[in-house]
């Protein structure tokens, strides 16, 4: 069946070519709308030649509206992006968050790192325990039980490459991603992290097999929302 | 799969998108925003409203705000090749702001460029345009301006290049390049034609990018000759020239929706323009607009002769190869959006046949729109647009070369060949 439609489609559109005519319609999708930006955002990250794509396609609504508007306004630096949103009124970004993250495409199957027991220890206590001690509350405290992150503004950490997350931690950890111009709650947790913790928890992370749905908001601590609420409150608002 | 005709999309838009983005969003917002208080805005003067109105037209705030800095609070970086000038903070605040300025003091700043002190002031600022601003717009702009929420925020000083840092240059500048003075009607035009000439030339400052510089970074002329913008790598248009960005042959209907909306049928707004259109012009009035577009037309109005582009009398067959290199890559890369026959789709995807920006002498703004991409500014009368991608990630620069040196060629198009090099030279400039 499938087979069929797609010889349909290629019927229809070859003719369409054929005639050297452009279609007078294009469809009114968000789609067809930001095929500025899938040209690089695919189902699965990708290494591009000049940096590291992300797939941004169904990360919460509002972590991804921040982002836009951390690009847009200068807050992260990454000038190809900058240059698409600058014109953007915030109604459309939000408009395009909403559609990314509502993107149901399949994910990746995980990648198949080796790992040591006791690198699989530190992963897992730094991810479910924490170390209340050095101030580093459990990733799942923020990030959820099962770690799909907590709606709007907190992302997930399932289904997401070794090499990305490295990236991220390690940007903040030496300063490098400025998200928000502010240090927030995120950077002041990654720079307490060792190398070898940032090492573990991202093939530990990258290991994993994607399942299960994005928390709802109530399952933050009052404190964690204070912590976070620069990200997650103020930041995360329209105007 | 929802299919729309054009002709009611604009309509469409307005009445259900933004509707059904404000319900989608509405449990985010009510989260995000209970933080925020909700006062209601203080009953505001007809001048200062007036005043609020003309901010717009000047497009002070676009230069006097930071990237995601407080509105109006200054500390924006201008590079120029010059030097980083730093916009100031034009917020009431009494230290770091205008707030012990008088009407007079900001008359003097924007009618003579020199500020409360008597230092004068870096054309940077165009008050060589806001000169033309009458008195009574002027004091309307204050007005509005002292009702802004005062904002304390010093910002950096310029960072000028020897020797233009010299004050006695700056005086000599001055006594060579500007004419002080408000606006004087030509009472053989119409009133529209004066009230479009008095925002075209003053506050609307078009000729702050649309003129060629010289040395001194002083306008050559006042006649919108166009040209490359200091410290931008963009060409803006001359506005008075048929073989670039004059409108003499276009409905009046059509340059208001350029100007307000950011796209027709035969154009589009980018970069620097897209940003003017959505900071600036989709604010016009209607008789604004309209006065706007009776005088932008009426300056190549007259005008007749040669189509731009660049007349080959025979094409050679390397030439036709090398430009078939370049219709391969249209095919795979571009015919999906602007069509095979190159006419786009009105609106959404610009038209690439006959469009004076594709075969404008200088390929330096259609070089960037391969390489970088970019979207439409989003306007009340085009709010949720389509973009082009970038592809200076995807293509070599002798195949943008090739691609871009092809489109100014096909369909009838007529220009000058685009080598590799001009694509490298096209690149960064950013802000
Ligand atoms: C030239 C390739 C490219 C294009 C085109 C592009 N992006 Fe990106 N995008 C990137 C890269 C690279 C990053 C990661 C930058 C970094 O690490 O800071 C990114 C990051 C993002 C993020 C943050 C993802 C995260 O998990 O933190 C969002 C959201 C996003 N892009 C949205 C968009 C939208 C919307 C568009 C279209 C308007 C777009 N991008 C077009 C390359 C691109
Ligand atoms: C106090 C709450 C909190 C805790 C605890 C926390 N995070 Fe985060 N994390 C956040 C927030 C908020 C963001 C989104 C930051 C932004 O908007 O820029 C984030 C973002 C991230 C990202 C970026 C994801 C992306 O798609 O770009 C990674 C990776 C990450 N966290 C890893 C971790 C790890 C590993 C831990 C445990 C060691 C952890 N986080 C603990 C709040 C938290
Ligand atoms: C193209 C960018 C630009 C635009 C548009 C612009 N300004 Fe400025 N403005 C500047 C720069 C740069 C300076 C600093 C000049 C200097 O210090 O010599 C400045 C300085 C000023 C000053 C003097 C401040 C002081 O402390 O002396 C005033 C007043 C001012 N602008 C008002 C306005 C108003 C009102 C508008 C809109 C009608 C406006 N500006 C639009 C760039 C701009
Ligand atoms: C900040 C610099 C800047 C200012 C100020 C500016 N322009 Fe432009 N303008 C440009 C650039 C760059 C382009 C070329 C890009 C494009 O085609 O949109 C352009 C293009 C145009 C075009 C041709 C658009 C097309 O695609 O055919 C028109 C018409 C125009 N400008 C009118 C105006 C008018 C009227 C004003 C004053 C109200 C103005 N501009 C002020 C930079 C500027
Ligand atoms: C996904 C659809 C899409 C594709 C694919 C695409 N474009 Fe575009 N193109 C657009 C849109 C939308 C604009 C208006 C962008 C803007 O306003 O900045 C545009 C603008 C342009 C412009 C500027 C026109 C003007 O009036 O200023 C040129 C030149 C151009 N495209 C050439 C190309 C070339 C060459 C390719 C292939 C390498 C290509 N485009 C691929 C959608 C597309």
């Amino acid at each position: 069946m499938m087979r069929f439609i797609l010889l349909l489609f290629f019927c229809i559109t070859g003719v369409a070519n054929v005639n050297g005519s452009t279609p007078a319609e294009v469809p009114d999708t968000m789609d067809d709308r930001v095929k500025a930006c899938t040209i690089c955002h695919s189902a699965e990250d990708k290494v591009g030649r000049d940096a590291y794509y992300p797939r941004i396609a169904g990360k919460p609504q509002g972590y991804l509206f921040n982002q836009m508007r951390n690009f847009r306004d200068g807050r992260r630096y990454y000038p190809p992006m900058a240059i698409l949103l600058e014109n953007m009124s915030d109604e459309y970004l939000l408009e395009i968050a909403q559609y990314f993250s509502s993107l149901q495409l399949p994910y990746p199957d995980p990648e198949q790192i080796q790992m040591q027991p006791e690198e699989i220890k530190l992963a897992e206590h730094l991810i479910y325990s924490g170390y209340p001690e050095r101030d580093i509350p459990a990733c799942s405290a923020c990030h959820g039980d099962v770690l799909m992150g907590v709606e709007p503004a907190i992302p997930g950490l399932i289904g997401l490459p070794r090499a990305y997350i490295t990236a991220q931690l390690g940007g903040w950890r030496n300063g490098g991603i400025m998200r928000g111009g502010k240090p927030d709650c995120m950077s002041e947790i990654a720079k307490q992290l060792t190398e070898s913790e940032v090492n573990a928890v991202a093939k530990w992370l990258a290991n994993q097999s994607v399942s299960g749905k994005p928390s709802s908001f109530d399952v933050l601590s009052s404190e964690l929302v204070d912590r976070c609420s620069q990200t997650i409150l103020e930041n995360g608002g329209a105007e | 799969m929802r299919h729309s005709v054009i002709t009611t999309r604009v309509i469409w838009w307005k009445n259900t998108i933004l509707l059904q983005v404000c319900v989608r969003s509405l449990a985010f917002l009510v989260l995000t925003m209970s933080a925020q208080v909700m006062a209601g805005e203080p009953e505001r003067s007809d001048e200062v409203d007036y005043g609020a109105y003309l901010t717009r037209i000047g497009n002070c705030m676009g230069c006097h705000t930071a990237k995601g800095g407080q509105p109006f609070a200054g500390g924006r970086r201008l590079s120029t090749s010059f030097g980083v000038f730093v916009t100031s903070n034009l917020t009431p605040d009494k230290e770091t702001g205008i707030g012990r300025w008088t009407q007079q003091d900001f008359w003097q700043a924007l009618h003579q460029g020199k500020s409360r002190d008597g230092r004068l002031l870096y054309p940077a600022f165009p008050y060589t345009e806001y000169t033309k601003v009458t008195r009574q717009d002027a004091d309307a702009i204050f007005a509005y301006l002292q009702s802004l929420p005062p904002v304390s925020q010093s910002n950096p000083p310029h960072d000028i290049f020897f020797p233009y840092n010299s004050k006695s240059l700056l005086a000599v500048w001055r006594t060579l390049y500007f004419k002080e003075g408000v606006y004087e009607s030509d009472q053989s035009k119409s009133e529209a034609w004066n009230r479009g000439a008095y925002l075209v030339q003053g506050l609307g400052h078009c000729t702050a990018c649309h003129t060629t510089r010289n040395m001194l970074g002083a306008s050559q002329d006042e006649a919108l000759m166009g040209g490359q913008i200091m410290g931008m790598n963009w060409y803006a248009p001359s506005l008075s020239s048929h073989l670039e960005a004059g409108s003499g042959d276009w409905e009046i209907d059509e340059i208001v929706a350029l100007l307000t909306t950011g796209v027709t049928k035969r154009a589009v707004t980018s970069g620097p323009m897209a940003t003017v259109v959505r900071q600036s012009l989709q604010y016009l009035s209607q008789e604004d607009a309209l006065a706007m577009a009776v005088y932008l037309k009426s300056l190549t109005e007259n005008e007749t002769g040669r189509l731009p582009g660049v007349k080959f009398s025979v094409m050679s067959g390397s030439l036709r190869k090398h430009l078939d290199l370049g219709g391969q890559l249209y095919q795979e890369y571009c015919q999906a959006c602007h069509g095979t026959d190159g006419k786009g789709v009105p609106g959404i995807y610009p038209a690439l046949a006959g469009n004076r920006s594709v075969i404008m002498d200088s390929p330096l703004n259609v070089i960037r729109s391969v390489l970088n991409g970019g979207y439409p500014p989003t306007t009340a009368g085009n709010p949720r647009p389509y973009g082009m991608p970038p592809f200076q990630q995807i293509l070599r620069n002798e195949e943008v070369a090739l691609v871009v040196s092809y489109i100014r060629n096909a369909w009838g198009n007529r220009a000058s060949l685009v080598r590799a090099l001009d694509v490298d030279r096209s690149k960064g400039g950013d802000d």
